[in-house]
C-alpha cells in the first residue's frame, strides 16, 4: 500500500543543510495498522506530510498503491490526496465557519460529487463516529473529542484506501482519547491501513505494528530502551 | 461546475460577513476608485465622442488663408472663411455637397400679441446642410436649391422651437414673424443637437443651447443679417464700413463644408482650393503662396480642441485614484486572505488543487467587486450633481448617468477587483499545506 524507498527530505538554507529524512524505508500493506513513532524532531510529521502527498521529498522513491509519485504535479498529487487518503490531525484542523455538515462534505466537494451522494455519505459517516445529530453544530459547539470525531467523519466520507493520523489523541484528555483510539481500531478492523504517528507508548502498543524513527531513520525499536520497554508494558497490561 | 461556483460564492459571502469593516473598507476603496473614473469619464465621454459617427470621415472644412503669413498663428490659415471666399466655394460646385453658414440671432414674435417677443438662434446655410449633416425631421423638410436661389423667406425650425409657437402641431406651411420679416415654415427638425456642434466650432458653441431656426444663407445676406457668432478681422481688427463693407471685407465669419465620398475626390478638391488661392494670387489679392486646409471632423475637433484639457486632466487623475484604491484593496485582500492560511491548508490536505484555490478566492474577490461596482454606480450619481464645481456649466451639463455608464461601472469594478484579487489568491493557492498543518 505505502511504500517508500532510500528516501531522504532535506530543508536547506543559506548556510546549512537539514536531513528530516535519511535513507528512509517502510513498507506499509494493506490492512494494516502501523504505529510510528520516534522522540519529538526525529521526522515523524516529515514522514507523514510526505506520505500524505503534502510535501515533496529530496531523494529516494516512494509508491503510494503502486504508483510512484515523484513525478505526479499539484493537479495529480491532489486527486490522490482527496480519492485514496484520509488525514486525521492532532489539532483536528476543522474549518470553524462550517458546521459540522459542511467540514465533512469539504473533500466531498472536491470530488465533484453529486448532492444526494454527499449527503448518504455525510450523514453514514456521522453516524458512525456518533455525531449525526450534531450535524449542524459549529466546531466552537464541540468538545475537543467530539471535534475529533468529526475530523475521523471527514476522513472516513470519501471511503479512503489510507488513512493518515498524526498524533490523534494529542490534544484530547484520556477518556475522549481512548474513545477516539477504540474508533480507529474498530476501522481497522473493518479493512482501512491506517499509518498513525504518535509518541504516546500506549496508543503505540495497540497498534499492529511499530515503526521508530530516530533522526530521520527508521531504527530497531530496541535502540531505543525506554520506549520500548513503555511500549511491551502497555502491551502487557492491554485486555486485549 | 456550477454547483461549486455557486458554493464558492456562499463561502465567499460566508467569509466577506466574518469581517465586516475590513469588507467595507474594501468595498468603500472600490466604490470611490470607480466613481470618481466615472465621473470623470461622463464628462470625457459626452465631450470626445463622435458627433456624427456614420459621416465623420466624408465631412471635410476647407480652409483658406485670406490673410497671409504675417497674421496666421503658428501658419495655420484662419478657421473661417469671408464672404468672398464663402461665395466663390459654393459657386464653384466642386464638392458632390457642400454649404457654408454663420451664427444667426433673431426675435420672434409670437402669433399671440399678449406674448413677449423672445431671441431664437440659429444658422443661416444652404439646403444641403440638412442633407449633409443627416438632420432628422418631424414635419416637412429642408428647403430647395431653388429657394437658395431666389433667397426666399422660408425657415425650418426645431421641435422645441415649434413646441414653443405651435404646442406641437404640424406647422409646415404657416409663417413666423422674425425681426419684423416673415418666413414660411417649410420643416420642423426633430430635437437635434450634435455635441460637440463640430460645424460651428468657429464661434466657440461646441457646447451651446440646442438650435432652433435655420434660414437660407442667401436670403439672410440680403436682409443684412449679422453674425450671432465670432467674427475674426485679423489684427489690424478692422470690421469695414457698414453691413456692405464687413460683408466683402476680409474678415472672417463663415464656417464651410464640404462633402467627399472617395480619396479622389479629397485629392480632387486639395487641388481646387489651391488652385483658387493660385488665382487669387495672380488676381493681386493674396500676396502669398497657396495656404490651405482640408481636414475632416476628427482632424477638424482634434484642431479645435474640441476635448477640454482639463477633461483629459481629470480623467486620468481619476484613473491614478483608481489604481491606488485597486492597489489599497490588493492589501486587504491580502491580509484577509492569508489570515485564512489554516483554512487553506486543510483544503489543500483534503484534495483542493490550487486551480480550486483560485476559483474559491477569485469568486470572493469578484463579490467584492460586484458589491464596490453598485457602491460606485451610487457614488457616480451623487458625483454627477458635483460636476459643475470642476467644469464649466455648459460641459458639466452634459454629463449623465445613463445605463451603458452603470453597466461599465459594474464591469469596471469587477474587472478591476479581480485582477487586484490575483496576487492574493496566487499567494493563497501558494500556501504550503504541510508547513500549515504542522505548525498546529
Amino acid at each position: 500500500m505505502l511504500k517508500m524507498t532510500h528516501l531522504s527530505k532535506v530543508y536547506r538554507t543559506e548556510v546549512v543543510e537539514t536531513y528530516a529524512l535519511r535513507d528512509f524505508n517502510i513498507n506499509v500493506n494493506e490492512g494494516e495498522f502501523v504505529a510510528v513513532t520516534g522522540p519529538s524532531g526525529s521526522g515523524k510529521t516529515t514522514f507523514l506530510t510526505i506520505a500524505g502527498l503534502l510535501e515533496t521529498f529530496t531523494g529516494g522513491q516512494y509508491h503510494l498503491d503502486g504508483v510512484e509519485v515523484s513525478n505526479l504535479n499539484d493537479n495529480e498529487r491532489s486527486k490522490i490526496r482527496n480519492e485514496k487518503i484520509g488525514f486525521i490531525f492532532q489539532a483536528f484542523n476543522l474549518i470553524p465557519d462550517l458546521n459540522v455538515f459542511d467540514n465533512v462534505e469539504v473533500p466531498l466537494r472536491y470530488r465533484g460529487m453529486k448532492a444526494p451522494e454527499r449527503k448518504e455519505r455525510i450523514m453514514n459517516a456521522l453516524e458512525r463516529v456518533g455525531l449525526a445529530s450534531r450535524a449542524k453544530h459549529y466546531p466552537a459547539e464541540l468538545s475537543g473529542g467530539q471535534q475529533q470525531r468529526v475530523a475521523i467523519a471527514r476522513a472516513l466520507a470519501g471511503s479512503p484506501r489510507l488513512l493518515l493520523a498524526d498524533e490523534p489523541t494529542g490534544n484530547l484528555d484520556t477518556q475522549m482519547a481512548r474513545g477516539v483510539m477504540e474508533l480507529l481500531e474498530e476501522i481497522h478492523r473493518e479493512g482501512a491501513t491506517i499509518v498513525m504517528v504518535t509518541h504516546d507508548p500506549e496508543l503505540a502498543a495497540r497498534a499492529q505494528r511499530n515503526v521508530h524513527i530516530i533522526d530521520g531513520q527508521v531504527v530497531d525499536l530496541a535502540e531505543d530502551p525506554r520506549f520500548h520497554q513503555a511500549v511491551h508494558a502497555a502491551r502487557a497490561n492491554s485486555p486485549a | 461546475m456550477s454547483g461549486m461556483f455557486v458554493h464558492n460564492l456562499r463561502l465567499g459571502a460566508a467569509s466577506l460577513r466574518r469581517n465586516v469593516l475590513l469588507t467595507a473598507l474594501m468595498i468603500m476603496s472600490i466604490g470611490f476608485g470607480v466613481a470618481a473614473s466615472m465621473v470623470t469619464f461622463a464628462v470625457f465621454r459626452a465631450v470626445s465622442g463622435d458627433p456624427i459617427p456614420q459621416k465623420s470621415a466624408q465631412l471635410f472644412v476647407p480652409q483658406i488663408d485670406n490673410r497671409g503669413p504675417q497674421y496666421n498663428r503658428n501658419g495655420e490659415p484662419p478657421e473661417a472663411l469671408n464672404y468672398t471666399d464663402a461665395v466663390a466655394l459654393m459657386r464653384a460646385h466642386k464638392a458632390p455637397h457642400q454649404t457654408v453658414l454663420y451664427a444667426i440671432g433673431l426675435s420672434v414674435m409670437p402669433a399671440d400679441e399678449h406674448r413677449m417677443p423672445f431671441k431664437a438662434q440659429g444658422y443661416a446655410t444652404y439646403n444641403d446642410f440638412f442633407s449633409m449633416f443627416e438632420v432628422p425631421f418631424q414635419y416637412g423638410g429642408s428647403w430647395g436649391g431653388a429657394e437658395d436661389e431666389s433667397r426666399s423667406s422660408v425657415v425650418v425650425i426645431s421641435r422645441s422651437l415649434n413646441q414653443k409657437l405651435f404646442a406641437g402641431a404640424n406647422s409646415v406651411g404657416r409663417e413666423i414673424t422674425m425681426d419684423d420679416h416673415a418666413y414660411r415654415i417649410v420643416g420642423v427638425t426633430e430635437d437635434w443637437d450634435p455635441k460637440p456642434r463640430f460645424y460651428d466650432m468657429f464661434s466657440g458653441n461646441a457646447y451651446a443651447n440646442a438650435v432652433e431656426i435655420y434660414i437660407p444663407f442667401t436670403l439672410a445676406i440680403d436682409q443684412k443679417v449679422d453674425t450671432y457668432g465670432n467674427n475674426n478681422c485679423g489684427s489690424d481688427g478692422k470690421r469695414g464700413d457698414a453691413h456692405d463693407g464687413w460683408v466683402r471685407g476680409e474678415c472672417v465669419w463663415i464656417s464651410p463644408w464640404v462633402e467627399l465620398d472617395s480619396a479622389a475626390q479629397v485629392q480632387a478638391y486639395r487641388q481646387f482650393l489651391d488652385g483658387y488661392a493660385k488665382e487669387q494670387q495672380s488676381a493681386g489679392r493674396f500676396n502669398w503662396a497657396p495656404n490651405n486646409r482640408l481636414r475632416n471632423v476628427h482632424e477638424w475637433l482634434d484642431y479645435e480642441g474640441a476635448v477640454p484639457p482639463e477633461s483629459r486632466i481629470s480623467l486620468t487623475l481619476a484613473l491614478g485614484f483608481l489604481v491606488i484604491c485597486l492597489v489599497n484593496t490588493i492589501g486587504l485582500l491580502l491580509a484577509k486572505f492569508m489570515r485564512r492560511a489554516p483554512e487553506i491548508g486543510v483544503r489543500r490536505a483534503l484534495g483542493a488543487s490550487r486551480a480550486d484555490i483560485y476559483r474559491q478566492f477569485l469568486a470572493e474577490a469578484s463579490m467584492v467587486g460586484v458589491a464596490g461596482g453598485l457602491l460606485g454606480v451610487v457614488l457616480t450619481a451623487i458625483g454627477m450633481l458635483g460636476v459643475g464645481l470642476v467644469f464649466e456649466p455648459h460641459i458639466a451639463r452634459l454629463a449623465h448617468l445613463d445605463v451603458p455608464l452603470v453597466l461599465l461601472a459594474l464591469l469596471l469594478a469587477i474587472v478591476a477587483t479581480v485582477l487586484a484579487a490575483f496576487y492574493p489568491t496566487w499567494r493563497a493557492a501558494q500556501v504550503q499545506p504541510a508547513w500549515q498543518l504542522k505548525s498546529n
